[in-house]
C-alpha cells in the first residue's frame, strides 16, 4: 500500500506491530494504543520513532500527555462512511496542536484527500496505486473554502472580506 | 435573491469537474459499483427502480427565473419533461442517464445550481420557509442566516461522513412553515431583551421508523455564535452518533439515548472550547451576504387596485383568490402559491413547459422570482395585487391554477413504490384517487384546512407521521397495506399521528378517508373549527368507530 506523504509517494519508515509482535531492537513502530498506554515509557526509550495507532472510538483526549514524545498518529477510517477520524484530526491538530505526522490509513481513497488535508491529515496510506499518483493532482482539486480549519486556507467569507476592504467598501 | 459571486461560482465548477472525472473512472471500470454508490450518494444521484434519479438543491427553496428554466432544460434535455419538486426543498429527475449526467450538472452549473449536500450522510439542503423575507411579521429574513449555514456546511471537512444524513430548517415567523421540529437541528430566528439577532435551538427531531419531534436545545444562541454551536452539535454527534445501525443512526437516537439534559452538556461543553474561535460570525460578514441579496424596488400601490374589484365578479377567479393568495409584508402586494396539486396529477410534478412559462409569469409579475415549499407546491412571493386577475388567467391556462392549497387534495405524497426501490407500497396513486374522490372545490373548501401525507415505506419521506391525515404503506404476506394516522402536525405544534386501528387494502383507502372527513364534518361543532381541532378535542375514538364500523 502506498505511502503519501508531503505530498509524494515516499518509502515508510514505520513498522507496525500487532498487540503481541515481539519489539523490534531499532527502528521507527507504529503501535496500537492499548499496546502504548500500557508500555508507554518502554517503547519511547526506544532509539526509534515512536508513533501510534489510534482507534476511532477512542477519546484522542488520553493520548495528549504523549504528544510531545511521540512522532505520528495513524488515525483510521474503517471504511470510507466512517467519518469519526477527521473529528480527531481536528482536535489534535486545532486543540492539542499537535504537529507531528498525522497518518490516514483504513480505507483512504482519493476522493477524501480535500477533506483529509483539511481536517489535518499529512500522511496517507493510500488503497490504490493509481489514487495515490493522482494525489497532488486531486489535492489541487479545490480553491474555495467554506469552513475555517486549522490547515490555515483563507475561507470565502474571509476573501470576501478583504475584497470589500481592498474595493474601499464603507469609506 | 441570492447572487453567487465568483468564489461560490468556482466552488460549484470545481464540483462538477470531480464529479466528471468520478463517473469517467466508474465507466471506464477503474471504480467498482460499490466504490462509485458513495461517490455518487455524495452529490444527489440515485440508483431508483427503474434508472438513476438526481435530486438537484433548492437552498432554502429561493430560485431566480434563470433558474427555473435551467431546470427545466435539463428536465427536457437529460429527463423525460418533467421533474418531481421534493419536501425538501429539492427537485428531483427520476430517468437521467449515467453518462450525462456531468453535463447536466455542468449546465445548472452556469446559473449557480448544483446537487451539493442532496444526499449521503452529510449536512443537507439547508431549508427555510418559503415566504421568507416576505411574510408579514417576520423576525428578519432567514435566508441570510440559511446562506451562511448553507456555505458552511458544503463540502465541510468535518462532517461530511457523519453517521446519518444530517437536516436544518430554519424559519423566522411564528407560524412555522419550515417544519422545524422534524428536522435534525431546527432554528427559529429570534431576538432577546437587547433586540440582538439569534436562534432557539432545537434538535433531534425527525421521521422515519421512530419518529420524534425536536425537543429545545438552548433558548438564545446570538447569532454571532450559530455556526459554533452548530460546529458543536454535529462535533458532539460525529463522534458519539450510532454507526452500528442505520436505523438508529439519526441524532434522534442519540439525544433520546443520552436524554436532552446529558446531550446539552456534552454540547454546550464542545461549544464553550471553540465559541471564541474562527468561527465566530461578526456583523461585516452577515452585511456582506445580505448585501447580495437583492429586494425588489416595490411601488406605493393601493391596498384594493380596482382590477381586484372589478375580478371579485368572477367567481372561480374568487375561489383561487381566496385559496391561493396570502398577505404580503407590503401593501398592495400578495404571496401567490401555486398548487403542483392538479386533479388526477402525481403531487409536486411540474412539466418543462410549466417551468419555463412560470419563469416568463415571474419575470412578469413577480420581480423574476420563485419559491418552492415543503409541501410541494410553488410560490410567486412578490406579486403586485393590480395583477392577480391577469396572472390567474395565465396560471389557468398553464394548469396551475387549482384553488387547493392547504386542502384535502394539497397532499405531500413521496414517490412510493413506481419509482423508489426502498418503497413497499404505492404512494402516488393514492394521492391520484384522493384528489379525485374530493376534487369537488366546494366540498374540499367545506371541510376546509386538512393535510393528507401519505408515504411508501417506514423511512416516511412522505412525512405521514405529521400529515393531519397520514397514510402509510406497507407490505404484508405479498400485499401492499395501509396503516391510517390521524392528528400529526408539522407546524410550530408539531405532533405526531395516532394510528387509528388496523390497516387497509390499496382499493379501501380512500374509502376510509372519506369515512373519516364525513366523521368530521358531522362531529365539528361549528364550520371553524379546523379537523385538527376536533381530533384534539375527541380523540382518536370516534373516528376509528366510524372507521371500523362496517369493515
Amino acid at each position: 500500500m502506498p505511502l503519501v506523504n508531503g505530498g509524494k509517494i515516499v518509502d515508510d519508515s514505520f513498522v507496525k506491530l500487532a498487540v503481541d509482535t515481539p519489539l523490534p531492537e531499532g527502528g521507527d513502530i507504529l503501535v496500537p494504543a492499548e499496546r502504548f498506554l500500557g508500555e508507554a515509557d518502554a517503547l519511547l526509550k526506544r532509539s526509534g520513532k515512536v508513533g501510534v495507532i489510534w482507534p476511532n472510538n477512542r477519546d484522542i483526549a488520553e493520548l495528549v500527555p504523549y504528544l510531545g514524545k511521540i512522532a505520528a498518529v495513524a488515525l483510521v477510517f474503517p471504511t470510507f462512511r466512517d467519518g469519526r477520524a477527521y473529528s480527531q484530526a481536528r482536535l489534535l491538530r486545532e486543540r492539542y496542536n499537535y504537529r507531528g505526522e498525522l497518518r490516514a490509513t483504513g480505507q483512504v481513497l482519493r476522493d477524501q484527500f480535500v477533506f483529509m488535508l483539511r481536517a489535518g491529515f499529512d500522511s496517507f496510506e493510500v488503497k490504490k496505486q493509481a489514487d495515490a499518483e493522482a494525489f497532488m493532482q486531486t489535492a489541487k482539486r479545490y480553491s474555495v473554502f467554506y469552513q475555517p480549519t486549522g490547515d490555515g486556507r483563507i475561507t470565502a467569507l474571509h476573501r470576501r472580506m478583504q475584497l470589500r476592504h481592498s474595493e474601499g467598501v464603507g469609506t | 435573491m441570492y447572487a453567487y459571486d465568483e468564489i461560490d461560482r468556482t466552488l460549484v465548477n470545481e464540483r462538477v469537474s470531480e464529479f466528471r472525472d468520478q463517473v469517467k473512472r466508474r465507466l471506464s471500470g477503474e471504480l467498482t459499483e460499490d466504490e462509485f454508490k458513495i461517490l455518487r450518494l455524495q452529490n444527489g444521484v440515485y440508483l431508483q427502480l427503474h434508472a438513476y434519479m438526481f435530486r438537484v438543491a433548492i437552498p432554502y427553496g429561493t430560485l431566480a427565473t434563470n433558474q427555473l428554466r435551467a431546470l427545466a432544460h435539463v428536465a427536457r434535455k437529460y429527463d423525460r419533461g418533467y421533474g418531481h419538486f421534493t419536501t425538501r426543498q429539492n427537485i428531483q429527475f427520476n430517468w437521467i442517464k449515467l453518462a450525462e449526467l456531468p453535463d447536466a450538472l455542468a449546465d445548472l452549473a452556469e446559473v449557480g445550481i448544483h446537487a451539493m449536500q442532496t444526499s449521503g450522510n452529510n449536512m443537507r439542503n439547508v431549508t427555510s420557509d418559503q415566504w421568507a423575507g416576505v411574510a408579514p411579521g417576520e423576525i428578519e429574513d432567514p435566508r441570510i442566516w440559511s446562506e451562511l449555514i448553507r456555505q458552511h456546511t458544503t463540502l465541510h471537512p468535518e462532517f461530511s461522513f457523519l453517521p446519518r444524513k444530517f437536516k436544518i430548517a430554519i424559519t423566522a415567523s411564528d407560524h412555522d412553515r419550515a417544519a422545524i421540529k422534524i428536522h435534525d437541528i431546527g432554528l427559529r430566528l429570534i431576538k432577546n431583551e437587547k433586540n440582538e439577532t439569534g436562534f432557539e435551538v432545537l434538535v433531534g427531531g425527525g421521521l422515519g421508523r421512530t419518529p420524534f419531534i425536536a425537543k429545545t436545545i438552548k433558548h438564545f444562541v446570538h447569532g454571532r455564535d450559530i455556526l459554533s454551536y452548530i460546529e458543536a452539535i454535529l462535533r458532539v454527534y460525529n463522534q458519539y452518533g450510532r454507526r452500528d445501525n442505520i436505523y438508529k443512526a439519526r441524532i434522534k437516537i442519540l439525544v433520546h439515548e443520552l436524554g436532552i439534559e446529558k446531550f446539552s452538556r456534552e454540547v454546550e461543553d464542545e461549544w464553550q472550547q471553540i465559541r471564541n474561535s474562527s468561527l465566530q460570525i461578526d456583523g461585516e460578514v452577515i452585511e456582506d451576504i445580505r448585501s447580495r441579496f437583492s429586494y425588489p424596488a416595490y411601488e406605493k400601490l393601493p391596498h384594493m387596485p380596482d382590477q381586484l374589484r372589478q375580478a371579485a365578479a368572477d367567481p372561480d377567479f374568487e375561489a383561487w383568490r381566496k385559496n391561493s393568495v396570502a398577505p404580503h409584508k407590503v401593501q398592495g402586494y400578495s404571496i401567490v402559491t401555486i398548487s403542483l396539486k392538479p386533479t388526477g396529477g402525481p403531487p409536486g410534478d411540474a412539466t418543462a413547459e410549466q417551468m419555463d412559462a412560470l419563469a416568463d409569469l415571474a419575470d412578469k409579475y413577480s420581480f423574476g422570482e420563485i419559491r418552492v415549499g415543503h409541501e410541494q407546491n410553488l410560490a410567486l412571493p412578490h406579486v403586485a395585487k393590480r395583477d392577480l386577475p391577469a396572472l390567474w388567467k395565465a396560471l389557468d391556462k398553464l394548469g396551475l391554477a387549482t384553488p387547493n392549497v392547504n386542502l384535502i387534495t394539497d397532499i405531500i405524497a413521496c414517490p412510493g413504490l413506481d419509482y423508489c426501490s426502498l418503497a413497499n407500497a404505492r404512494s402516488i396513486p393514492i394521492a391520484q384517487e384522493l384528489t379525485r374522490r374530493f376534487a369537488n372545490h366546494e366540498l374540499a373548501n367545506l371541510i376546509g384546512r386538512l393535510h393528507i401525507n401519505i408515504s411508501g415505506c417506514i423511512n416516511a419521506c412522505g412525512h405521514h407521521h405529521v400529515g393531519h391525515i397520514g397514510i402509510l404503506g406497507v407490505e404484508k404476506n405479498g400485499e401492499e397495506v395501509y396503516q391510517i394516522t390521524i392528528g400529526g402536525r408539522a407546524d410550530e405544534n408539531a405532533a405526531l399521528g395516532t394510528l387509528i386501528g388496523p390497516g387497509v387494502k390499496f382499493d379501501e383507502v380512500a374509502d376510509v378517508v372519506e369515512d373519516i372527513v364525513e366523521a368530521y364534518l358531522a362531529l365539528r361543532e361549528r364550520p371553524e373549527e379546523l379537523f385538527m381541532d376536533t381530533v384534539k378535542r375527541l380523540g382518536v375514538e370516534p373516528f376509528k368507530e366510524r372507521v371500523y364500523a362496517t369493515r
